[in-house]
Parts: structure tokens; sequence; C-alpha cells
């Protein structure tokens, strides 16, 4: 039986799912990446190895998320791809007719306007905590309500309070004001919810046509007081998809299975015996040129296996071109 | 003879050099802006200032204490504060204990007076006719510079070995830095034109094209924008800016601005907003009429101009059918979040080209 393995690396998580010929989903697995990419794609490898049907023979590879290029090299993928463009292929997946997908990862978040299956526009958060998930961890943590329950108790509430949104700091310190005032926790974090939303909507959907079907995904979307503050704010029916936290991943897979259908080359995947190898990491400053690029080093076992980094391509070895 | 520094502004720099140099001054060649001169530029800078400045103000605290006795510099007018930019810059490093000349050029045609009043405290005791013949050389060699640029730029989006362009444009360029004569340049921008055309490249490869549009510094200073033309040809992509000196001086700083750009913007933002913004939104309409396939927006953080154009674009996206993408260029140094935007943003313009040729 023949596979095909996505893989997301973001910084928070990341995501691994593997689907047969017919789409469907085999495995999925979801690890944090607590800053150690290298390690978090070996045990991501491994587990879903395990996990794995005996007979699967993994027929293609992709990688996707901000560590898309480190992880192609350990698990040898056959495609390097944007998240942009892997989130938008799940949710063309899931949701056909899809015109709006609205995902809100840690650390950052992004909306993707979709028109007849295909991308017209997009924008993407890297910089302002305030619309993404690292906000309401935050937040969650300072008023002691385990993540996990924050959606539900905002459901709860039937007076949401105003919060300031914008930018977190502003949002924290009225949100202890209100806190203070005697304000009930329900309504508070429902206050932030809709911050949050609306920071969303304000900054990275500032200008977007926003149409349904919209699809909500990323790690946030497991976060029913979100939807309805999305749902409220747009006054349309969000769907969170069922594999919402692994979109990235599966759209990859999805990338990778497109990409071999119509190639005759065999796959470049590494197996999943990859954990025993010795991954290492090392940089340099090149001092050839005022660039002063810093060139990437990725070893296996000593041996170097891969370098970028270079603006002028001198130290590459992987590069590719597209021209090709 | 004095020691004379200005801001590094891409390409441009070799041709002050020459010309500098020419009417006999000492040139303190200011270094491309690293990180290093961005961290300076920020500390001495007000937080608000943009992006430009922070990187002018950080080139020039790297470059005095080479020695430098004059800055020469731009000034402006209209809503854009960068035409104050000087001024703010002789005040800052005056406080800091510096204490260049700085001489400020504002448009000839709005200031005749001060301006040949400045033209002469540089030409020293030179002769007209030395300076006038050292003009035109130097038009001569920033046209040859933007002539192999523009060709770079082709080359790249279709070369073989990555890398190899980059290589090949240096070269060029250190042959016209090098060229003094009229014939000396003629002869090196063909040289350059040369080595380019060495370059191996796909000629069946039907590269995109992406017009970029925006500020002009950020625009012509490869340093503050992450590298975004080199970025787009190694993903096989062809940009074209808008501003490139040659265009530049013809229009802005002779002329009162592009008019066919203005006229262009009219329907969709009749008035002037100030630095490039009428601009900007003048060039989608002139780059969505001459089949480009996408629109790259620079502009830096709390740009006036370029906010109010950037919220004509999504109207004006829908109307001329072509995508924009927007980069608001504040001190983030990152280039992973910028390949992430420009990689999703090529796929969007060849899915869109896919469908619209099927």
């Amino acid at each position: 039986m023949k596979g095909y393995l996505g893989i997301d690396v973001g910084s928070v998580s990341t995501n691994l799912v593997i689907i047969d010929e017919n789409d469907n989903l085999l495995t999925s697995h979801y690890l944090r990446t607590r800053g150690q990419p290298i390690r978090a794609v070996q045990e991501g490898i491994k587990k879903t190895g395990a996990d794995s049907p005996e007979n699967l023979e993994i027929a293609g590879v992709a990688t996707t998320g901000s560590a898309r290029r480190l992880a192609g090299v350990i698990a040898g993928a056959d495609t390097v791809k944007n998240e942009i463009t892997a989130h938008a292929v799940a949710a063309s997946h899931i949701v056909p007719d899809v015109q709006t997908v609205l995902e809100i990862g840690g650390q950052d978040s992004k909306i993707i306007i979709i028109r007849n299956g295909i991308v017209v526009d997009f924008a993407m958060n890297t910089v302002c905590a305030a619309g993404t998930g690292s906000f309401l961890d935050h937040q969650a943590a300072r008023l002691n309500v385990p993540i996990e329950e924050f959606g539900e108790l905002a459901l709860k509430s039937n007076n949401p309070v105003r919060i300031a949104g914008r930018c977190s700091v502003f949002a924290e310190s009225d949100m202890i004001h209100k806190q203070q005032t005697g304000h009930a926790l329900p309504d508070i974090i429902a206050g932030l919810s809709e911050a949050l939303v609306r920071n969303y909507l304000n900054n990275v959907g500032k200008g977007k046509e926003i149409l349904p079907p919209i699809v909500f995904q990323g790690g946030v979307a497991a976060n029913p007081g979100i939807k309805a503050s999305f749902e409220k704010a747009l006054e349309e029916k969000v769907t969170v998809p069922p594999h919402f936290d692994v979109m990235g991943a599966l759209g990859a897979a999805l990338i990778a299975k497109r990409l071999m259908s119509r190639s005759d080359k065999p796959t470049r995947f590494l197996g999943f015996e990859l954990s025993d190898f010795q991954y290492e990491a090392n940089s340099f400053e090149c001092e050839d040129c005022p660039n002063n690029c810093e060139i990437v080093n990725i070893l296996v076992g000593g041996e170097l296996h891969a370098r970028w980094g270079s603006r002028c391509g001198k130290w590459d070895q992987i590069e590719e071109k597209r021209t090709g | 003879m004095m020691r004379v520094t200005y801001a590094h502004m891409g390409t441009s720099t070799i041709v002050f050099k020459s010309m500098l140099e020419e009417i006999g001054h000492e040139v303190i060649v200011p270094r491309r802006p690293t990180p290093k001169t961005l961290s300076l530029g920020v500390q001495y800078a007000p937080e608000f200032a943009c992006i430009p400045f922070k990187l002018v103000l950080g080139t020039y605290l790297e470059t005095i204490p080479r020695g430098v006795d004059m800055i020469i510099s731009a000034g402006g007018y209209g809503p854009c504060r960068a035409g104050f930019y000087g001024e703010l810059h002789g005040r800052i490093l005056r406080e800091m204990g510096y204490n260049p000349d700085f001489v400020f050029f504002f448009p000839p045609l709005k200031k005749p007076v001060d301006f040949f009043r400045k033209i002469i405290q540089l030409k020293q005791g030179g002769s007209w006719r030395d300076l006038f013949r050292s003009c035109q050389r130097g038009l001569k060699k920033l046209k040859a510079v933007d002539d192999i640029e523009i060709r770079s730029h082709e080359i790249r989006a279709r070369e073989l070995k990555r890398g190899d362009t980059s290589r090949a444009f240096r070269k060029s360029l250190n042959y016209l830095e090098e060229a003094r004569t009229t014939k000396e340049i003629e002869e090196a921008r063909r040289e350059g034109l040369g080595e380019l055309d060495k370059v191996s490249i796909n000629p069946d490869f039907e590269p995109l094209k992406v017009g970029i549009i925006g500020e002009i510094y950020v625009q012509l200073e490869p340093a503050a924008n992450f590298y975004l033309e080199e970025t787009l040809g190694n993903m096989g992509v062809v940009p074209k800016r808008t501003i490139f000196l040659t265009s530049f001086t013809r229009r802005d700083v002779v002329a009162h601005g592009d008019r066919e750009a203005k006229e262009r913007a009219e329907p969709y933002i009749p008035l002037v907003i100030g630095g490039h913004g009428q601009n900007s939104v003048g060039d989608v309409v002139h780059f969505a009429e001459d089949g480009y396939h996408g629109i790259v927006q620079l502009a830096p953080f709390t740009c006036i101009p370029e906010i109010v154009a950037k919220s004509i674009m999504p109207h004006l996206s829908k109307v001329k059918g072509i995508p924009v993408l927007t980069f608001f260029i504040d001190e983030q140094t990152g280039q992973a979040g910028v390949e992430t935007r420009l990689e999703a943003f090529v796929d969007l313009m060849q899915e869109q080209r896919k469908n619209n040729s099927a």
C-alpha cells in the first residue's frame, strides 16, 4: 500500500500525517517543537512509523512550516512548500468550494482568499502576537485557566466585557483592570476572545473580502469561544474541519501525492529509521564579501549533508531552481 | 578638496563616487548597511522615524569616524516628512559632537538660486566646463548601471545555476566603477552586458513578471528590502522596479514628478499625498496594463503616503485583476517570513497564469 507523508514544522508544533492513495488520513501526530525542530522531526517520524500499517510504503514526502527546509533535509523530502499554499490545499480538499481560510497558529496567523479553487490573495502576520495563539496562552496562564477549558468558559458568558485590542500589552492591562473591578471570569474570557478576533480581522484580515464558506483551522481552532466570536463578528457560519490542527501537514501530504503521481522518480524519503542518525547543525559567517551571510551546515553522523544561507549561492549544495 | 560622503543607496554609490572625485573631492564611500548599521541608527533616531531615516543615520555614524567634512543629501517638499530628514540628521549628529557640513539639494526647478549656490559650494575652484562634463559622464554611468541591473534581473530568473548572474553582475559593476572617460564607460557597459550574456540560461523558461512599487529608499537599497529582487530572481521571477535613479533624476529631481503615473492614479487618488504614494497607485495601473503577473509594494513602517496607497490596493487589485503583496519594512532582519510570503505569492501567480491560459 502506498502512502504520502506530510510534515509541518512550526515554531510551536510539529505535525505529521500520512494519507493513502485515496486521500484517506492514515496517521496523524501533533508534537511540540520546543525550539528543537531536528529532534521534533526525528521523534515525529519515529512515532509515525510505529503507528503506520505494516505493508505501507512511503511514495512521497513534502515538508512545510517555518522549518520546512531543515525538515526537508532531515526527512528526505521530495518537495518543500510554504505553509500558506499547504494550508490552502488542505482547506480546498476538505471543503472544495471554500472561499476564505482563517488560520491561527501559535506564533503567526494567516488569511487566505480562494476563488474557484485558486488562491487569489493572502496575508500573514508574524510580527504581532495580539492575533495569535500565544496571546491566548499567555492570558490563560495569567487567569489560571487551562487553555483547553478557555473556549468552553467563554461560551458561558452572556455579557462579554470589552477588552482593548491592537496590542497584547494593552489587552493585558485592560484585562487586569476589568478583573479588579469584579467582572466574572467567563465574561472576561469571552471579551478576550472577541479582542483576538477583532485584532485578527483588523490586522491580518484588513481589506480582504471574507466570503463563505469559511474554514477556520490551526491550533486555535480548538477553541470554541474563538469560533463563536468569529461567527458573531462575520455574521457567517464558520467551519472547523476535523483535522484542524494538522491541516498544514495534510496539505503537504496532498502536495507530495500530486507531485509524485506526475513523476516517475522514486521518493527521496530516508525512511522511518532516521531517528537513529546523529543530526547536528552549526553555522559560520562567510567573510568573502560585505554581505556577511550566515551559512548553516547540517551534518549527519559528522558528515556535511546540506548547507544553505549564502546570498550568492556559493556555499549552497541543496538549492534548486524552479527553472530546472 | 573636501572629504565628502552621502547615503548608500543601491548601485548609485559608484556613480556618486566618480562624479565627486572628478570635481576634486576625496570620497569616503559609504558601505552597504548591515544589521549593525541598523542598530546604530535605531539607537540615535526618534523611535517613530521610518526605516530609511534610521539606516541613513546609521550609515553616517559608520562613515563619519573615517574622517568626513561634508555630507551631501537631498531635501524635499510636500507632505512626506523625509523632506526634513537631512536637517534632523544634522541636528542629531551635532548633538553627538560631530560637525560635518551638510549640503541638501532641493529640486532645481523649485529653488534655482539655492541650487546654484550649492553647486558653486561643491564645485569649489573648478571650471563650469569640467563640472558640466563630469555631470554628463555621471549621467551616462548612471544609465549604464541601470541598464546592467535591468538585464541582470532578466537573466537571473532564467539562470541554470544559482548565483551565476549575481557573480556576473558584481563583475560588471566593477568594470563600471573603474571606468572614467566617456569611452571607458561605454566599453564597460558593453563588457558588463557581455558578462551577463555569458550566464547559461534556460531560454524556454517563461518567467513570471512582478512590478515593484513603493517608497524610493526601500526600493533602491537591497539591504533595506531583504534583497527582494535577487530573492525573486532565485524563484524564477523577473522583477521590475518603478524607480531607477536615471528616471528619478529626470522626473523628480529636475522636474515635478512622473506626470504619467500621476495621470494614471487620477481616478483613484486625485491629490498629492507625498512621497511616492500617488506613483504607487499609478504604477499598479501601468503594470496591470502591461501584462505583469503581480505587484510587490514596499513601504517603510509608518510611511503615510504608502499607507494611503495601500488602502487603495484591494480595490485597484480587483478592478485591474492583478494581485498585490505589501511589505511594511521595519527593524526585522529575519528573511524567512519574507521568503514564505514571496513563495506563496509566486504559487498564487503561477496558478492564476495557468488558469488564465486554460
